[in-house]
């Protein structure tokens, strides 16, 4: 309907589309806004707080009204800017916050209601009763006021990430990126040239202006085959370049098939993450409006898009055909939209330019020194007032282009708190310098904004950055184009009864900002979070410099003086799918399986995450319908048997040299330097403030040689701890340490008829008690010549050893003991029945072992030496910690059908339950099938004195209480004598 | 960020991890008179400046060297970097 001749669009292809289900049709190089507006279509969304119908504004990023939700489905995206949404055919887009439509939105009320709904409005009526906000305030705020909602299905797409490294960064491929890419480019640098839009040229697609006598697109064809051309060049388009992070680092979201129906294939956006040595701010220059009364409606557009729309998409901004157009504008540039509209045949109704000596630029009225001061029109603008020469009459006005200058785009230069320098003579603010190190503002975002400016900054400012990094690089032969710099008037807005528009998306007003400030929000900080202006999807892009203007007006003080709010990343919205670069769900973070995971698996085993692990849980058998009968069977085949099971999550850390004895005394509490070769040694670590940190084993294979165990959760972390020691606190000792723990499969066979099992194994080796008692250790071989490490280790308390080999021969390990050891009626355990076993036993893990407790109330207080300096023994004698008096303990419901909870806090029977009488709390909890009875470890004060008193488990999120008595937490061979035979 | 590794060049932060203040290298004795106090002072009390910081990283993700950055908290700007076994031998050497 509004389609004219000519644009950047190709005719000869038809893309069908649908808006809130109706069905329209575009063109390739269409977006939707465009599209939207060629078929007349002007409404598009409903704002966020008044719900006023708005229509588009923009025709780029900084778009402030045009939120749509593309897509279905899954891959429903809401929040999108249609102006920058490329068409494809089938594409489906829904109009947001409104009901039942957007044409009749029954929160339209909130609009009358707008004198309830001022700045702050949020803040002083929804505060009390404290209780209501969460329940019935915030709900129907949430449910009034808002954006796009998110499907609630996971994301169906694919993403990535990458990692591009270059010389030059160029962000922006208008007239200045393109000259900074071809002259880098050309000298041999390597260049990465990122836009956000589906094609290079940025304004200068929006222009009419002839480049050399020729229309801009034949010197942007024969610049973008060039370039295409060059190896040393990376071309990315539909990439957002977002923030400047530390070093040169920036981010970037390339949307690689949001244009397409489907992704085909190809992953959706591509998270970048480039290198820069240098970099190059080309991002152009953001129009600002002018605020008048009720300049909301759909059809006030800036002027700049109304040229951008007419030019390179072939759009007119009426609804019909014939329909009158006026421009509002304070500065030279508003007029050559008329100008380019005329020249198209759109019948131009005249110039509105409040500055009294406006030139006349064309053949359209002028009304020099006049204002705009208001419009009409339900759902679009169908008149406008004009205030003139003492006269104010409305006038019949379809679309009203309005400009109020050019705001360089500086948002990333201005990241790192870099603070942007108001420029009086351009009556804007640049870039300053003490923005992102090595990045340089070129073109209009540095305030050059006329074509022949833009493209020689950014030649010079290509040719200075890589002069910077010793490359030569020499200006190329620039066309010839126009040079007619015209900086705005400073007319900020249009003073005047009803509300004026400064801040679309937000919904704030000239009177909001006059509000705060009557309200005392002074600083610009402030002004902002108490209207809410410039927050949101666009960030202000088009409102936040005149409501600077406007504060500067009612504070007296200068714009520069008023200041600017801080620019943060990221420029536009990104997803956060994104974001994870292809990495949700259980991709977040890396799974171990341990070497036997396979050989579990194929038995059936139930599996649990242990950190980054996974662990056999329990091995079911065939008629086992409970876990716990699993569990129970697999801790009684232990006791009265011997069972396997896969313990090489634990850590192993190798220490070879010297001095690897004396590093080890300083960094556990008690000596290892006295241990023999061929034994093994219980250690216990510290913190550097006494607490105990981890706990584990220490075997010595050979005088400069010992193997360390960690516990799973803490194997790194200790490596990290002695890595440190090793070269931060005695960088002398002769010393090296390697972690090992995923170069050996560890396997546990516990039980009585260990010994017997692993003799059928070990190659040539007695394994008599007297040649190789409890706690001691060799290196030997096993079925055949396969060489192993052997340690007689017991975490269950019966006679076990742990048998180390190759990672890569532990399933055929495990099938090699089972095999053998069929007679003996062998069982794998899982990680369920290890636990039965060691908390019959009172052995620690890290539910006792959680940061917070001591040596001394583990029960380990003498295994701290007193004789030696090592990591955290000076503090482990502090008095706070010296007069710790909870001690580990055992616990037996009085029932023993009752089972315990791990994290219920102890009383004394009969007390009052609080803080102020907590006695302790529960660890660990099992059934233990050889007693017959739930068990249970915990902390309680005096503990070692309170064997045989029955005491209260309480746990108060169920509201239940269990009467517990405290027993030794040894349940099962108190004196050891299990393990020793 | 990007850490200027003394041994490997320029390495991207994200292969590092933090531990904060470089005093940490400067471990009292423990057998001495007056360790507890030292102690306390060593573990507990650190400067947060807003400027200059030697600070702990860790190469976690590639050589395992700890490192001694010199970073500036207001800008992020590093001035060095060295081996903290460098720095630990000169402390025991009694220059800071």
């Amino acid at each position: 309907m509004t389609r004219i001749t000519g644009g950047l669009i190709d005719r000869s292809q038809t893309l069908n589309f649908t808006f809130d289900g109706k069905r329209y049709a575009g063109h390739p190089g269409d977006t939707l806004a465009s599209a939207l507006l060629a078929n007349g279509v002007r409404l598009m969304g409903r704002s966020f707080k008044y719900h006023r119908p708005r229509g588009v504004v923009a025709a780029g990023s900084e778009e402030p009204n045009a939120l749509v939700t593309v897509g279905s489905g899954a891959r429903a995206t809401p929040n999108t800017r249609a102006t920058v949404v490329e068409l494809f055919d089938g594409l489906q887009a829904t109009s947001q916050n409104r009901w039942p439509s957007l044409a009749v939105d029954a929160l339209g009320v909130n609009d009358l209601l707008s004198p309830f709904f001022a700045a702050g409005f949020y803040y002083k009526t929804f505060m009390w009763p404290k209780s209501f906000w969460e329940k019935l305030y915030e709900p129907i705020i949430r449910r009034a006021a808002g954006l796009g909602k998110l499907p609630m299905q996971a994301d169906p797409d694919a993403y990535d990430k990458g990692y591009l490294h270059c010389d030059l960064l160029v962000i922006g491929g208008g007239a200045a990126g393109l000259a900074a890419a071809l002259t880098a480019a050309r000298a041999g640098a390597q260049v990465v040239l990122a836009d956000e839009d589906f094609r290079l040229g940025g304004r200068l697609l929006a222009e009419s202006h002839a480049l050399d006598d020729a229309p801009p697109t034949d010197w942007l064809a024969g610049v973008t085959a060039e370039l295409r051309s060059l190896p040393n060049l990376r071309i990315l388009t539909r990439t957002t370049v977002f923030g400047a992070y530390d070093h040169g680092i920036y981010g970037a979201v390339e949307h690689v098939s949001d244009h397409l129906a489907e992704p085909g294939g190809r992953v959706r956006q591509t998270l970048w993450r480039i290198t820069a040595k240098r970099s190059l701010l080309a991002a152009g220059a953001i129009e600002r409006h002018i605020p008048f009364a009720n300049n909301d409606r759909p059809g006030v557009m800036l002027a700049g898009a109304m040229r951008a729309y007419a030019n390179r998409w072939a759009v007119t901004p009426q609804a019909r055909d014939g329909d009158r157009v006026a421009i509002f504008a304070n500065n030279d540039d508003g007029h050559r939209t008329a100008l380019d509209l005329m020249a198209r045949g759109v019948p131009i109704f005249g110039v509105i330019d409040p500055r009294e000596d406006a030139p006349r630029l064309g053949e359209c009225q002028l009304f020099a020194g006049g204002q705009v001061t208001g419009t009409q029109g339900r759902l679009g603008l169908s008149s406008i007032r004009i205030a003139h020469q003492g006269r104010n009459d409305w006038y019949e006005c379809a679309a009203l282009g309005v400009s109020g200058g050019w705001n360089p785009n500086l948002h990333l230069a201005a990241h790192h708190r870099g603070r942007p320098v108001w420029d009086d003579a351009l009556q804007a603010f640049v870039p300053g310098p003490d923005g992102p190190p090595g990045l340089c503002a070129i073109g209009a975002a540095a305030g050059q904004g006329t074509t022949a400016a833009a493209l020689a900054s950014g030649a010079k400012g290509a040719q200075d950055a890589l002069r910077d990094l010793g490359i030569a690089a020499s200006l190329p032969d620039l066309p010839v184009a126009e040079d007619h710099s015209a900086p705005p008037a400073p007319i900020w807005h249009v003073p005047g009864p009803g509300r004026a528009w400064v801040d679309f998306q937000n919904d704030v007003t000239v009177k909001d900002i006059a509000l705060a400030h009557r309200e005392n929000m002074r600083s610009v900080e402030h002004m902002k979070r108490w209207t809410t202006l410039g927050m949101a999807t666009d960030q202000g892009k088009t409102a936040n410099v005149t409501a600077l203007a406007v504060m500067a007006e009612l504070t007296g003080q200068s714009i520069p003086q008023t200041g600017t709010t801080v620019f943060r990343p990221p420029y536009t919205p990104v997803a956060i799918s994104a974001l994870s670069g292809g990495d949700p769900g259980t991709h977040f973070k890396p799974t171990r399986l341990t070497p036997t995971h396979h050989w579990a698996a194929e038995r059936g085993a139930v599996f649990i995450e242990s950190g980054q692990w996974m662990r056999a849980q329990y091995y079911p058998r065939p008629g086992e319908t409970h876990w716990r009968q699993s569990v129970d069977r697999e801790a009684q085949a232990v006791r009265a048997g011997v069972g396997i099971c896969d313990v090489t999550t634990l850590g192993k850390i190798d220490v070879q040299g010297g001095d690897a004895a004396a590093f080890l005394d300083r960094l556990y509490a008690n000596t290892m330097s006295t241990l023999k070769v061929g034994r093994v040694r219980y250690g216990l670590m510290l913190r550097e403030d006494g607490f105990v940190y981890d706990d584990g084993t220490c075997a010595r294979l050979a005088q400069d040689h010992f193997v360390v165990t960690t516990t799973t959760a803490n194997a790194g972390l200790v490596y990290r701890n002695m890595e440190f020691a090793r070269q931060g606190l005695w960088p002398d000792l002769d010393v090296q340490i390697i972690s090992t723990t995923d170069a050996w499969a560890q396997i546990a066979v516990a039980g009585p008829k260990s010994r017997a099992l692993l003799e059928r194994v070990v190659d040539d080796a007695d394994l008599s008690n007297e040649a190789f008692p409890f706690m001691a250790c060799d290196t030997l071989t096993v079925c055949g010549g396969l060489r192993a490490r052997l340690f007689r280790i017991s975490f269950s308390g019966e006679l076990a050893y742990e048998l180390a080999v190759p990672a890569r021969y532990g399933a055929a390990l495990m099938d090699r003991l089972m095999a053998k050891g069929a007679d003996l009626g062998v069982v794998p355990y899982g990680l369920e029945a290890l636990n039965v076993l060691r908390i019959e036993k009172g052995h620690c893990t890290a539910a006792e072992v959680n940061g917070q407790t001591t040596a001394q109330m583990l029960g380990l207080g003498r295994m701290v030496s007193q004789k030696k300096d090592a990591l955290g023994v000076v503090l482990s004698r502090r008095e706070g910690l010296v007069g710790e008096r909870r001690a580990l303990v055992g616990l037996m419901p009085a029932d023993p059908a009752t089972p315990l909870v791990g994290g219920a806090h102890l009383f004394t029977a009969g007390a009052a339950q609080k803080t102020e009488t907590d006695q302790g709390w529960i660890t660990s909890v099992c059934y233990s099938p050889h007693l017959n009875s739930h068990i249970g470890l915990g902390f309680l004060e005096n503990g070692a004195d309170r064997l045989g008193e029955e005491i209260t488990a309480a746990n108060p999120l169920a509201g239940t209480d269990v009467t517990v008595r405290v027993v030794s937490p040894h349940f099962l061979d108190p004196e050891g004598g299990r393990l020793r035979d | 960020m990007i850490i200027p590794h003394p041994l490997l060049g320029p390495r991207d932060s994200q292969e590092f991890t933090i531990m904060g203040d470089a005093k940490l290298l400067a471990r009292p004795d423990g057998l001495a008179d007056g360790a507890e106090a030292a102690f306390f002072d060593y573990l507990y009390l650190r400067d947060n400046p807003a400027g200059l910081h030697r600070e702990l990283w860790y190469h976690e993700q590639g050589d395992r060297s700890w490192l001694v950055v010199t970073r500036d908290t207001l800008t992020h700007e590093i001035l060095g970097a060295e081996l903290a076994s460098d720095v630990a031998r000169r402390l025991a050497e009694g220059a800071a």
